[in-house]
């Protein structure tokens, strides 16, 4: 579904992503896991537009996503929740799943908040609320459900559970589950590698810039480096 | 009775103020840029509408769409060569070339029309006189024009999907851009409206004072800067709210204390209202929890 390869992404004369390449295929969760700085949001903003690599390609549904302007590659069917959540502070609950609808056709808003309600019944009680006043937890469902709104084929998940106390998290990872069952499919960013992994069909461990191990979410859970770098063990 | 006269002509040229600080306000609530070439953009529309009126003797109504149609024009070009290119760049970068837009804007007009002042003859004549008290139409006509401007942007950003895509821009664009809005057309258009608003005021202003030049909107642009700022920038009711209160302050401060220091009046009022509510009046904070 999703193919990078070989990408190289620089801030000025900083080198950041180094020939990149990895797959998603339909229906999976694959996770990149890294420490701070490895370059994993970079990807992320990479893939979606927002920032270009100097080499490779990236193909998405068989499509080329080079120099297609990231306001276009919504509408090809990929979301992008941005680390940081990044709600719309100043708009409502409701609004702000509105913004995430704003590729498709506006018979298809109402099903789609209804849809999101369903999956995340706190919104429906705080849906005339400005978004800033929403908790963290709070906020980062609406990030997600504002994603869905797009009905995408491939949702992007950027460090979903930073900042959240551990019920959070486990409640977040749990919506992630449910994604999955439902046949979404899903690219995620974490640090918290226990918590991706074991979520994950798949994984890349990246460390500055680079992937340096692949594997099944198992595998790289049981994998000895990456227990020791990254699950403190 | 004098004061009532008095209140209504503040109103009136606090309703100038308003339509022109409503264009500068979503323009720098959305590109986030201080558009010092807003005040001569509604000179042009002072001009353009006077050469309808004179030259091809068109109706004020016909003249004022004119208007409006160039200066939209006039104001989408302005923000595709001029500062979109300067989107990366500081804001310091984009303050300058907005201050040269400016003077190039001043200096075409002074190359087109000449320095003569021409004189306007205003769309709307005549006075209504309710109980002693006269008031002229284009007085009540602006006052009108405002209160309507101001309904229709305010309901245009809370109910419309644009309108509501522009409150995402002004906000996070690069948010914005990941639900899929196109961050670059937003400016454009709100450009254009600000712009045709621009016109709007140009058209107003030069009917309840007639002289035109190619100066003559620097002035009233900065004070509606200074009612933008007052009122809270970035926010639709503030620009209102600042635009008539600025108008109100300016015209009493003339009546009543000197017509030479009224200028001074009402830049003190600002740096008062500033030091009590960094924010402006309608200054939006939003507390923003992690």
């Amino acid at each position: 579904m999703l193919k990078v390869n070989d990408i190289n992404v620089y801030y000025g004369s900083i080198h950041a992503i180094k020939g990149v390449s990895f797959e998603v295929h339909q229906g999976e969760v694959v996770t990149l896991i890294g420490a701070n700085g490895a370059g994993k949001s970079t990807i992320l903003q990479t893939v979606s537009g927002l920032l270009r690599s100097k080499t490779g390609s990236i193909e998405f549904l068989g499509e080329n996503l080079g120099g297609v302007a990231p306001h276009k590659v919504v509408a090809k069917g990929l979301a992008h929740v941005p680390e940081g959540r990044r709600v719309f502070l100043q708009m409502t609950v409701e609004e702000n799943l509105e913004m995430g609808a704003f590729t498709r056709p506006n018979s298809e808003i109402d099903s789609g908040i209804a849809d999101v309600y369903k999956r995340f019944p706190r919104l429906e009680e705080r849906r005339k609320q400005i978004a800033g006043t929403l908790s963290g937890g709070e906020q980062q469902m609406l990030a997600m459900g504002r994603a869905l709104m797009s009905k995408p084929q491939l949702l992007m998940l950027d460090e979903p559970s930073m900042g959240l106390a551990p019920l959070l998290v486990e409640q977040i990872f749990d919506i992630i589950r449910e994604l999955h069952k439902a046949g979404t499919t899903i690219l995620l960013v974490e640090q918290n590698a226990q918590m991706a992994l074991s979520v994950a069909d798949r994984g890349y461990v990246l460390e500055t810039g680079k992937i340096v191990t692949t594997g099944t979410g198992a595998e790289l859970l049981n994998d000895d480096a990456v227990k020791k770098a990254y699950l403190g063990a | 009775m004098e004061f009532l006269s008095y209140l209504i002509s503040g109103i009136s040229l606090g309703s100038v103020y308003a339509i022109i600080a409503l264009g500068y306000t979503m323009v720098y609530g959305i590109a986030k840029m201080l558009n010092f070439a807003h005040g001569d953009v509604i000179m042009i529309g002072g001009y353009i509408s006077f050469c309808a009126m004179s030259y091809l003797n068109l109706p004020g109504p016909l003249a004022l769409l004119l208007a409006m149609v160039v200066c939209t024009a006039l104001g989408v070009i302005i923000e595709g060569l001029a500062y979109r290119p300067l989107r990366e760049a500081t804001s310091l970068a984009v303050l300058i070339t907005a201050i040269g837009v400016s003077y190039f804007l001043q200096n075409s007009a002074l190359l087109i029309w000449g320095a003569t002042p021409k004189v306007y003859s205003p769309i709307i004549e005549g006075t209504q006189t309710v109980g002693g008290l006269s008031v002229s139409n284009i007085s009540l006509l602006t006052m009108a024009a405002c209160i309507v401007i101001m309904v229709v942007l305010t309901l245009f950003t809370s109910k419309t999907k644009m309108g509501k895509a522009m409150r995402a821009c002004s906000e996070d664009k690069g948010a914005a851009q990941l639900m899929g809005i196109n961050v670059n057309r937003t400016i454009s258009i709100t450009f254009a409206i600000g712009s045709a608003l621009a016109a709007v005021a140009g058209v107003l202003m030069c009917s309840a004072y007639p002289t035109l030049m190619p100066t003559t909107g620097s002035m009233p642009g900065i004070k509606a800067f200074t009612a933008a700022v007052f009122g809270g920038i970035g926010s639709i009711p503030g620009a209102f709210l600042g635009g008539i209160l600025l108008g109100i302050i300016e015209a009493l401060a003339k009546a009543y204390i000197s017509t030479q220091l009224s200028n001074s009046i009402v830049f003190a009022v600002l740096i008062i209202v500033l030091l009590v509510r960094p924010a402006g009046l309608l200054g939006k904070y939003v507390p923003e929890k992690v």
